[in-house]
């Protein structure tokens, strides 16, 4: 049985790593686009599996939030990636693999996947 | 959508626009009835904007926040001959309830609903949610903030150690209730 005694030996441990955290102005922000169009396509299983990837390889800078509709649903799932003083990258029509690969290619070693982006797939 | 799990998510995402610091969501089911309902204390809406959530051209042009989801949720739980039902008052909140007939035809399956709350709950750390799960008799309750007492302010609830808890607690908790 999960007990909140866990929780507790979570804060504690997490006390020692706080400052690490601090002054996140560099962070890297992942967007996934979960409006009816985003989900309906299949984000929920991309954001899934992106959230389980940052966790294993414990990229605590990287925050990854939900976005609402941005207007290209026939590209869902797209999955945005914004990094401090770098252009947005657009990801689209993504999966659960294509994700984990983004997130070891982009997020841990800076290389864009230029193949899922937007730019290669309008044609 | 091709579980109602999704939908679930999509639904809520509405009360996160309208700016809600505490969501609930409660999924019970008896016999060969399920009733899914969202719950939030967001900004709300006007008794003109209720009467047009489900309708899905009028919405989409004119509210950002609410477009086809809440439609299709309606139209799942009515193709099964359920209900669906929306109240809300501006400054209080709004409160969506879907009942299904689980045992008819066009039942769309229920789906991951765990995967739905860890995903809300890890996306909006800012937010507490309250997730009631019940299967004939049986149930548990997910209430982050009793979590957040726990942690304290300094671990977010998207801490990847908070997500792995709860995402276990989830599992345990859903397996428990579905032995039945």
């Amino acid at each position: 049985m999960k007990s909140l005694a866990e929780l507790q030996a979570i804060r504690e441990k997490a006390r020692s790593q706080i400052s690490v955290r601090e002054g996140s102005n560099d962070a890297v922000r992942v967007l996934v686009g979960m409006a009816t169009c985003g989900i309906a396509a299949g984000a929920r299983p991309v954001l899934t599996a992106i959230l389980d990837e940052i966790s294993k390889r414990g990229l605590n800078k990287i925050t990854v939030t939900q976005t609402g509709c941005i207007g290209i649903c026939q590209f869902e799932p797209v999955v945005e990636v914004i990094a401090p003083g770098q252009e947005k990258v657009t990801y689209v029509k993504m999966t659960p693999e294509k994700a984990v690969r983004m997130v070891n290619d982009h997020l841990v070693n800076g290389n864009v996947v230029t193949e899922f982006t937007i730019g290669s797939n309008t044609k | 959508m091709r579980e109602l799990s999704l939908n679930v998510m999509d639904v809520a995402q509405n009360s996160v626009a309208a700016d809600a610091s505490l969501i609930t969501v409660r999924v019970m089911e008896r016999g060969n009835r399920l009733t899914i309902e969202i719950q939030d204390n967001g900004k709300g809406m006007t008794e003109d904007q209720v009467s047009h959530v489900a309708d899905p051209f009028f919405t989409t042009r004119t509210t950002r926040k609410v477009g086809l989801g809440v439609p299709l949720f309606k139209m799942q739980a009515e193709m099964t001959g359920g209900s669906f039902s929306i109240a809300s008052h501006p400054g209080e909140g709004t409160a969506v309830k879907a009942e299904f007939v689980t045992s008819h035809v066009d039942m769309i399956p229920l789906g991951d609903m765990d995967a739905t709350m860890l995903l809300l709950i890890t996306c909006n750390p800012q937010r507490d949610f309250i997730y009631i799960r019940g299967k004939d008799g049986r149930e548990f309750t997910l209430d982050t903030r009793q979590l957040r007492d726990v942690l304290g302010e300094e671990v977010p609830l998207n801490t990847p150690d908070v997500a792995a808890w709860i995402k276990e607690f989830l599992q345990e908790q859903t397996s428990y209730i579905e032995k039945g």
